[in-house]
């Protein structure tokens, strides 16, 4: 099952790639961007800042915590680097670089979790990040973005760029559903509403997105008015947003690409209990690992396309 | 396992009869070329995978399975006595399924399901799924400290089973693998031999360009390591050295195989850009030609 099909979304560039060339463009802008990576430039796309900026661009070969200490000292030296690697290799394998030469300090790195969630299929379990997101907002001080198409990850790198302190950026491998255009508006740490509704509130961001706007559409139909929040940033989280909705339409679902704890769900659901707590329910990966597969069979067989989605609002309902 | 107040250990089996047939060098060679048809056949059906990265370990891969090195019985995949063989640079797995299948783990038609929902043969191998396989791999850097920790039970237990590692030479970038070779050469582990894939390539570019790991023997010499080096696609030559594995006096063995990304089809050989692409229909048909197959 394709994520937009059911309402005919365009499917635009992967968002590694809308991040790659945004870099590229960064970088001629600013003469202290820097990049690290390891030896998975075609792969996160920072080759197209390569390319373009030769000398500011560092493969340390297949080394994620030589890659983040690196970086770390680079920024410490006053560049401003970028790092990026798959989204479970930079995340698992240099978690304590991460930990201690970049959240501690609270050093100006930039990360980039490439191919994240099951969407990248055939690859297997070894390579999907599942966990990423988690464990970048457990990092103390991290700003974490998860963005959903080209514009949004244009929005988010420029946003993060400007932003002097650590940052976690999740991209993924797909082409993706286009959901903004050039004139909606995306702000660093604020919710987007990309539709509006009074008595159910979808909150998801990345890929899926795309399948929360296909929920909607078909409980729009039913005579369920459904919001739907982009929440792209989960550090520093908008919850103001997130009050909102759920004093405003009294029921919740959150949805993501990603293992149950620590993610998009966790996030959300400590915020509306400290504010204004409703009956919520959650779609994701759950406490597994997925398998390969297409990456349309893969987030069918585990549950997070729009009929997933459905099944969690009507509980509520 | 643990009953009734006491911790068990598994009863010692008697010795597996000869299930594999050891083959000559004459007929390794053939089983290779079938081995190749087999990867590029499961890819190409899969629409993905790493066939270039499969074909330069094929004849470590023959060596090991078909050349009597490995002691394996694929009917019963659990006999304690078995080596354990770890496939550390997991994404080449469609070399070491078709060695499987070819040896008997499971049949030869199931590799068509390579990387395919429900399939036991993931994208990277994983151990909950497929008996044989002895290590879920596919974040680099990873097997030799599995291979070290197995090298240790098997001393503890007074076993003369074996631990293989086939790293990539890529994958020696990563730090986890010099960490486990300075323990390995610590603790003095003898039936610990670790192989390296020297294809001279690795995702992005050649090694020599991306993180030169040059020389690698002396690396592993001095680290410890009782070290050869070898054509990785002479079987002859792989066999002589990989018949005196294990056999050093407390020391873990390297063995540097020198091999080309891609060997065997032409147009992939030492192609760096086909790292992770399957060969198209076309492709497909002018490599089997190449290696013998209608
Ligand atoms: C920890 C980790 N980082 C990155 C990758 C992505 N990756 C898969 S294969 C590969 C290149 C491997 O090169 P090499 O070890 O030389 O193996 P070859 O393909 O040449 O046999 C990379 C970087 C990975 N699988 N694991
Ligand atoms: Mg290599």
């Amino acid at each position: 099952m394709e994520i937009g099909k059911t309402l005919g979304l365009k499917l635009g560039k992967a968002t590694r790639v809308a991040f790659g060339e945004t870099l590229r463009d960064l970088g001629g802008e600013d003469p202290a961007l820097v990049v690290v990576d390891a030896d998975l430039n075609n792969s996160t796309r920072t080759d197209i800042f390569a390319k373009a900026h030769p000398g500011r661009f560092f493969n340390v070969g297949i080394a994620e915590s030589n890659m983040v200490g690196v970086a770390a000292g680079l920024a410490s030296a006053g560049k401003r680097p970028w790092c990026a690697s798959f989204a479970t290799f930079v995340m698992s394998n240099a978690y304590d670089q991460l930990r201690m030469s970049v959240a501690f300090p609270r050093c100006n790195v930039k990360v980039v979790g490439s191919h994240s969630g099951i969407s990248i299929g055939e690859d297997g379990p070894s390579q999907m990040g599942i966990e990423d997101v988690a464990l970048a907002c457990c990092l103390p001080g991290f700003l974490v973005v998860v963005p959903c198409d080209e514009v949004s990850t244009i929005r988010a790198t420029r946003a993060l760029h400007a932003h002097a302190g650590p940052a976690y950026l999740r991209t993924g491998r797909a082409n993706a559903p286009v959901i903004y255009g050039e004139d909606t508006p995306w702000e660093l740490g604020k919710a987007t509403c990309l539709r509006s509704g009074t008595d159910l509130t979808l909150v998801a961001n990345g890929l899926l997105l795309g399948a929360a706007l296909e929920a909607a559409a078909i409980l729009e139909q039913e005579g369920v008015s459904t919001r739907v929040l982009d929440l792209h940033t989960l550090k520093p989280l908008d919850t103001a947003s997130l009050a909102a909705a759920a004093r405003e339409t009294g029921r919740i679902v959150v949805i993501e690409e990603h293992l149950a704890h620590g993610g998009l769900g966790s996030t959300v659901a400590m915020a509306v209990a400290a504010s204004h707590p409703v009956p919520m329910r959650f779609v994701n990966l759950g406490d597994q690992f997925a398998e390969s597969g297409t990456p349309g069979q893969l987030l069918e067989k585990y549950g997070m396309t729009y009929p997933a989605i459905l099944r969690a609002a009507r509980e509520l309902l | 396992m643990y009953e009734e107040g006491r911790y068990l250990t598994p009863e010692p089996q008697t010795p597996n009869p000869e299930t594999v047939p050891v083959q000559s060098v004459l007929e390794l060679q053939e089983t290779a070329r079938l081995l190749r048809k087999h990867i590029i056949l499961s890819t190409t059906a899969a629409g993905s995978g790493h066939p270039s990265s499969s074909f330069s370990c094929t004849e470590i891969l023959c060596a090991l399975y078909f050349g009597g090195i490995l002691r394996y019985d694929p009917t019963n995949p659990t006999w304690p006595d078995r080596d354990r063989f770890i496939l550390s640079k997991g994404h080449a797995c469609p070399a070491q399924y078709a060695a499987m299948a070819v040896a008997g783990y499971f049949p030869e038609e199931e590799l068509l399901t390579l990387r395919k929902l429900g399939s036991r043969l993931e994208g990277h191998p994983n151990l909950q799924r497929l008996p044989g396989i002895e290590a879920s791999t596919g974040s680099l850097g990873q097997g030799l400290s599995l291979g070290l920790g197995m090298a240790l039970a098997a001393r503890l237990d007074g076993a003369d089973w074996k631990t293989w590692v086939v790293l990539g030479d890529g994958e020696l970038d990563e730090g986890q693998v010099w960490e486990a070779a300075l323990a390995a050469a610590k603790y003095g582990v003898s039936n610990l031999i670790a192989i390296v894939d020297a294809n001279t390539a690795q995702q992005t570019g050649y090694t020599k360009d991306v993180l030169d790991t040059e020389p690698k023997a002396d690396k592993w010499r001095s680290f410890g390591w009782e070290t050869h080096e070898v054509d990785g696609h002479d079987l002859e030559a792989l066999l002589s050295v990989l018949k005196c594995a294990g056999s050093a006096e407390h020391r873990p063995q390297a063995i540097i195989a020198r091999t080309l990304k891609g060997k065997g089809v032409s147009f992939v050989e030492r192609e760096y850009g086909y790292h992770g692409k399957p060969l198209t229909e076309e492709e497909t048909r002018r490599a089997l030609e190449e290696l013998g197959w209608k």
